[in-house]
């Protein structure tokens, strides 16, 4: 067990390394760099400013700085921000992306499970027809038209009532990340309603099911206890990815509903082709891309017995 | 107890030999003729499969039968819902409108008053047209310049008045051309008085309803009248219809979402049929060889899986730059490509470990198959139901891919229209014109909920586990 | 575990401190920053928010009235020649330590703001000053720079050449003091937290979370504090985003927000008063003229300013108030000799006229050996707006002169890679105002300017520039600034598309807010509530 979170831990430092390299040179070769502005400067003050931030010498030479600081944890200065640590933004800006992400994958576990029992239960029914219905349409609409549809609902409902019942945008209070994390988790909740309801049909077949009417117990008793847990088994094994996926993928919620997260945060960066934030945040997101995957492969091993790591 | 059967001799005749004991009663079918038959049986993804040519034909035929340019501009429609079609009246060419002053008036006030009263006597200095509105009003004593605003309701109040259009800087000047994107409609425009710098508190409203107008020279352009048409200024004629209505610039949405269709289709089924084959090439060929540099093979996949997808397709497109009038459908292809690849290598590797350990194929290698038989034969085709179920659900995710990064404003350049591109310009007049979202949004949907239908079916098709299941 | 906390915390903040947009009782207004500071170091402050920020902590030795007139600031009288510049100090000004404001605190910041290692965007704002553009090359070594403090309270300047405008200079940042002693404690972290900096403006800040707020209060060390109202000036939102402003509006929780193309209507609907401002700043289409391109070619760009109307790409394709159409590279609000330079000085004016056009292409075309003209590159930024923009100009060339354009969509720095290689034909570009004075567009398309992006190159026009650089007499400078005004747009060296205007909304109790082209806007320094 510990050699296998060890092996799998060196793998996942030298996927970070990849990423980080992969990063840096694809950064690296796109034309500009983050020192031009609006207003031209002149060679000298050009030169300047190359030299304080290291930008004149050789590319593998910066490679080899920046790697260093990596090590160390740090990923320098911001170049659009400039008495901001790379560091420090990252600090200030994945809590609001990972309470984003967290909030919306919990809508998304709770009424995935919630929805797939339903259908499940009133298999071909008028309440499966239904939700299967919604399912379909969570899947098949872009996250961008929800969130832009979830913003227009709140606009109408607030002029509706005469006050802001919701706010429209922003970031704060519960009450702002109530519909952006509904909005974010719509897609994976469709996901995992679809999973659940074939889950749950496999699982009404098996023969510890049979064994458990035969016995004689009650419905509600063999639903929960049997039924619903050994179902639930697959939709854990998708979370783990779909965390990752949700928390980096939160980045057009962020755009629509004003959110400060990290995932704005990059896309700006990108923009302004702001070299130090560009690998802060992708080192950092590939980092816990990683680490989320093992840790759910591990868990997964104390959740499932049967499930038996190869050591 | 019963008698004892008599049994006569010709009972110990052999029995005649008769070929035809293990007859096939129903005609023979082949795995993909079987499965083609469960997915007929399949209703929902019968019609996901007749969207799909639907929406094929819609953008491979269906700019032959809509014969409109789709980057042509029509700037008297802008931003236009679906509508019937319009008339416009034809008015003389534009020309500069120098404005009233007054010469006798004094344009600076000799003293600041407390309370300038509203302007009197505000109308429109020429019958209103979409091309210009032009308002004259009488001068007041007191004024150093007039403010002018325009709304679409009634004001209410003094903080009720709409836009501010501009104004004039002398109490002489009493004239105001609007010109700001007028529509056929009705407004509610207001002036008020200033001391030259501060505004007074009272206003005068009018009520001002342009008619849609063009000018003759225009009309010939556009190709709406012959250059000798007896048309002439005053009378109506038809303008462009646009069943769809139009865009930002006034460009028809149905021929747009044609043309974009074509580039969300076209990366939306390139994307993923390029990355499966060189998914196919690269996992057969790691699983073909095995042993150390299928460890080696593996593993670099692994690393391109653990990549943040979105982060990096962005960062790709960015690298690889889009040159002047480039689409830049390459460069998300490439990018697609590059990222999408390792999920079917490792499937497809997965696949053939697995059927090469099958106990058919070790039959067949007894029967003296040899190995361009068992490849052709087995391997692929039994590789193929999974690839082609891959394939199907690729489609939508790599059109969500498309459609998010042309949200985000890094997808394909402009002018080329796509879906996604076309709701990212869509949701900023979310509120004002809904149409310019909501088509292309439904199209991608549609496309999206057709592909994953599809999918079920074909799973359900191809999978013979399901086929002991009917 | 602090990223939690901090977390947690603004949370908080923004739970409890349902403060409203403006109080009566305390003087205190809440406004939004569209970003967090980049840079409060007034040496190296290049971007708008910080500029706003320093506008109204610190001071020069001027500052701009609410007319927008130089009046005394740090200095309290001054002498020009064109060869000295005399500056005297008065004794009041203090730092918000209690400390005075001397001579010397704006020589180290000259200085330093032309060290080399100091590596500032913004320093050749300084080289009027004799030496600065030498120094800044390393070539001298600072203490060389022409500025000289006689004593604490005088500040004499040699000036490289005839500058008349100097003085107004003096109201920019970058030549804002900064005492030496304080500047040696803190280092590079200099400016970096609220008491890393000290103050000599009508406000200081006196809390800052980063990203999240920052918070302006009177300063009661300022000379002129009487004539200051606002007690506090509370940036407690820091977002871009202009609809989450606008909700910020409604909700009584800002005072102040901009809105786009597409907030206003919602601002109309909500009934709220919607001013506009025109900013001061001039966006053209800048003709490529290296050698070797087809935009090189006089007759090709005056078919393109034939069939281009500045008031139809205003009304219909920005179609929101307060843009004006583009006719100068000089816009409106610029002073000329007595009254506006453009009333002084109007510049050629150009009919649409197609057909007229479509002569001057024949021209082109027969100029330029081809029977048709390949396509053109037309290089924009990433903008939704920047596309619309391009979108236009492509379906008006195509359909009024059968030019085909092809679109370079670039991101913001890549887009400055190009414009600075070279490698385009035409490009959207926009000029802000640095300073008060003709000149800050005058020299723009002179050859030596960086900013001259399309290399207009015309001797002429460089003739008519550097009579006026070296004129401090106001009627020869203007004459020159109307000759190469001329000059400039009848060769159609660039294409003015429009002045740029904003549209905004601003708290109906809040007084005294000065809109501003040249410096800090919106100016709060003399803003009071009302009842």
């Amino acid at each position: 067990m510990l050699v296998y979170t060890l092996k799998r831990l060196l793998a996942g430092v030298i996927t970070v390394w990849f990423i980080a390299t992969a990063t840096f040179f694809a950064m690296h070769s796109v034309p500009g760099d983050p020192l031009m502005n609006d207003k031209a400067v002149t060679e000298e003050i050009r030169a300047n400013l190359e030299r304080k931030y290291g930008l004149d010498r050789p590319l593998h030479e910066q490679y080899f700085v920046f790697m260093g600081n990596m090590l160390k944890g740090d990923f320098g200065i911001s170049f659009t921000q400039q008495n901001r640590q790379v560091n420090d933004i990252i600090r200030d800006h994945f809590p609001v992306s990972a309470t984003l992400g967290v909030l919306a994958i919990t809508f998304a576990a709770l009424g995935g499970i919630l929805w797939g029992a339903l259908t499940a239960i009133y298999r071909n029914r008028l309440p499966d027809i239904i939700i299967m219905f919604l399912v379909i349409l969570g899947i098949s609409v872009p996250s961008f038209v929800f969130a832009a549809l979830g913003q227009l609902a709140l606009v109408n409902l607030n002029s509706l009532l005469g006050y802001s019942l919701l706010p429209v945008a922003g970031w704060g209070t519960i009450w702002h990340m109530l519909v952006p994390s509904l909005v974010l988790g719509l897609g994976t909740m469709a996901l995992l309603t679809r999973l659940m309801r074939s889950s749950m049909l496999e699982v009404v077949n098996e023969d510890y099911i049979k064994t458990a009417r035969a016995k004689g117990l009650s419905p509600m008793r063999i639903f929960f206890r049997h039924q619903l847990r050994n179902a639930i088994l697959p939709v854990i094994t998708v979370l783990g990815p779909q965390i990752a996926a949700i928390t980096t993928g939160g980045f057009v919620v962020e755009l629509v509903f004003a959110i400060p997260g990290l995932g704005r945060y990059f896309v700006q960066a990108v923009q302004q082709l702001d070299y130090t934030v560009i690998m802060g945040t992708t080192v950092f997101y590939g980092a816990f891309l990683v680490l989320m995957v093992i840790l759910v492969d591990i868990l997964y091993g104390f959740i499932d017995p049967r499930v038996r790591i190869e050591s | 107890m019963k008698a004892p059967p008599t049994l006569s001799a010709e009972d110990f005749e052999p029995a005649q030999h008769d070929i035809h004991v293990e007859q096939i009663s129903r005609p023979s079918l082949s795995y993909w003729e079987d499965a083609w038959r469960r997915l007929k049986q399949n209703r929902r993804a019968l019609i996901s499969l007749y969207i799909i040519v639907a929406l094929a034909a819609f953008t491979l035929i269906g700019p032959l039968l809509w014969r409109v340019d789709p980057s042509l501009q029509d700037l008297n429609q802008i931003s236009q819902p679906p509508s019937m079609p319009k008339e416009a009246t034809l008015v003389a060419p534009y020309k500069r409108w120098s404005g009233v002053t007054i010469n006798d008036f004094p344009a600076y006030p000799d003293d600041y008053l407390d309370l300038i009263p509203a302007p009197i006597g505000l109308r429109p200095a020429m019958p209103p047209t979409t091309q210009a509105v032009r308002l004259v009003w009488d001068p007041v004593k007191g004024a150093g310049g007039y403010n002018v605003y325009r709304n679409t309701r009634r004001p209410e109040t003094i903080n009720d008045l709409g836009l501010p259009l501009g104004g004039t800087m002398a109490g002489n000047e009493v004239s105001f051309q609007d010109r700001l994107n007028l529509e056929q409609r009705t407004y509610y425009y207001s002036v008020i008085s200033t001391d030259g710098y501060d505004e007074s508190s009272t206003y005068t409203t009018i009520e001002v309803t342009p008619l849609l107008a063009m000018t003759r020279q225009d009309a010939i352009s556009r190709g709406l009248i012959p250059e000798d048409s007896p048309l002439d200024i005053g009378d109506t004629l038809q303008i462009e219809f646009h069943p769809l209505g139009t865009d930002y610039l006034g460009r028809d949405m149905l021929a747009r979402l044609m043309e974009g269709a074509r580039v969300s289709l076209f990366i939306g089924i390139c994307a993923p049929v390029l990355f499966v084959i060189f998914g196919i090439l690269y996992g057969g060929f790691s699983g073909y060889f095995g042993g150390r540099l299928d460890q080696l093979l593996m593993r670099f996949a692994d690393f391109v899986v653990a990549l943040p997808f979105l982060l990096f397709m962005i960062l790709f497109k960015i690298a690889f730059g889009i040159g002047p009038g480039e689409s830049g459908i390459l460069p998300m292809l490439i990018a697609l490509v590059l990222l999408g690849w390792p999920a079917t290598a490792r499937l497809v590797r997965g696949q053939v470990l697995q059927i090469r350990e099958q106990g058919y194929i070790q039959a067949a290698r007894l029967l003296g198959a040899g190995n361009g038989y068992l490849v052709m034969r087995h391997i692929i085709p039994n590789t193929m139901g999974v690839i082609l179920v891959t394939l199907t659900f690729a489609v939508p995710s790599a059109i969500f891919t498309e459609a998010f990064l042309s949200f985000i404003g890094m997808g394909v350049a402009p002018p080329t229209p796509s879906w996604g591109s076309m709701c990212n310009e869509g949701v900023k007049t979310m509120l004002s014109h809904p149409h310019e979202l909501i088509f292309p949004a439904a199209f991608i949907s549609i496309t999206v909920l057709a592909f994953n239908l599809l999918g079920d079916g074909l799973t359900e098709a191809l999978d013979s586990r399901m086929r002991s299941r009917e | 575990m602090r990223a939690f906390l901090a977390a947690g915390l603004l949370l908080l903040t923004l739970v409890c401190s349902a403060q409203d947009a403006v109080d009566f009782d305390s003087q205190s207004i809440t406004i939004a920053l569209a970003q967090e500071p980049p840079q409060l170091n007034s040496m190296k402050a290049t971007d708008q928010v910080s500029v706003l920020v320093l506008g109204h902590v610190m001071e020069g030795l001027t500052r701009y009235d609410r007319r927008g007139n130089i009046i005394p600031g740090v200095a309290e009288k001054w002498e020009l020649t064109d060869e000295v510049a005399t500056f005297w100090l008065r004794k009041d000004a203090l730092w918000s330590d209690g400390v005075p404001v001397t001579a010397h605190d704006f020589v180290f910041a000259w200085r330093n703001a032309l060290d080399p290692k100091t590596a500032s965007e913004y320093s050749f704002i300084l080289y009027p000053i004799r030496n600065a553009e030498a120094i800044n090359k390393g070539e001298l070594p600072a203490t060389e720079l022409g500025v000289t403090a006689i004593d604490d309270h005088t500040l004499r300047v040699d000036l490289e050449r005839p500058t008349g405008y100097f003085v107004k200079l003096t109201a920019f940042t970058t030549y804002y003091p900064v005492r030496q002693d304080f500047f040696e404690t803190q280092g590079e972290l200099y400016a970096s937290e609220w008491d890393a900096m000290v103050y000599n403006g009508p406000f200081k800040i006196t809390e800052w979370v980063h990203s999240a707020s920052l918070r302006m209060m009177k300063n009661p060390a300022y000379w002129d504090k009487d004539k200051i109202i606002l007690n506090v000036i509370d940036a407690e939102y820091i977002t871009s985003d202009t609809r989450a402003k606008l909700n910020l509006f409604v909700d009584d929780k800002i005072s102040y927000t901009v809105l786009d193309g597409e907030t206003y209507k919602d601002a109309l609907r909500q009934r709220l008063r919607i001013r506009s401002f025109t900013t001061g700043s001039v966006f053209y289409m800048s003709f490529n003229h290296r050698e070797g391109r087809l935009t090189s070619n006089a007759n090709l760009r005056k078919a393109i300013r034939s069939v281009f109307d500045p008031e139809e790409f205003v009304n219909k394709v920005l179609a929101t108030p307060g843009n004006l159409p583009g006719r100068s590279t000089f816009p409106v609000w610029l002073k000329g000799v007595e009254g506006r330079f453009r009333d002084e000085y109007p510049p050629p004016v150009f009919d649409v006229d197609v057909n007229q056009g479509r002569r001057y292409l024949a021209k082109a075309r027969e100029e330029l050996g081809v029977d048709k003209i390949p396509s053109l590159v037309l290089l924009v930024g990433d903008s939704p707006t920047a596309a619309k923009q391009a979108e236009y100009m492509q379906g008006l060339l195509k359909s009024k002169l059968g030019l085909d354009i092809k679109i370079d969509t670039q991101t913001f720095k890549q887009r400055l890679a190009k414009m600075t290689s070279g490698d385009f034909d035409m490009v959207n570009a926009g000029w802000g105002p640095d300073f008060d004075d003709v000149m800050t567009f005058g020299d723009l398309f002179a050859t030596w300017n960086l900013n001259n992006r399309g290399r207009y190159s015309n001797p002429e026009y460089d003739r008519q520039v550097r009579i006026a650089m070296n004129s401090s007499y106001p009627k020869t400078r203007m004459d020159a600034m109307g000759q190469l005004q001329r000059i400039l747009l009848e060769d159609a060296g660039v294409l003015p598309q429009y002045e740029q205007g904003v549209i905004y909304l601003l708290h109906p109790k809040l007084r005294g807010v000065t809109r501003r082209v040249v410096g800090t806007d919106p100016d709060y320094t003399y803003a009071r509530v009302i009842e």
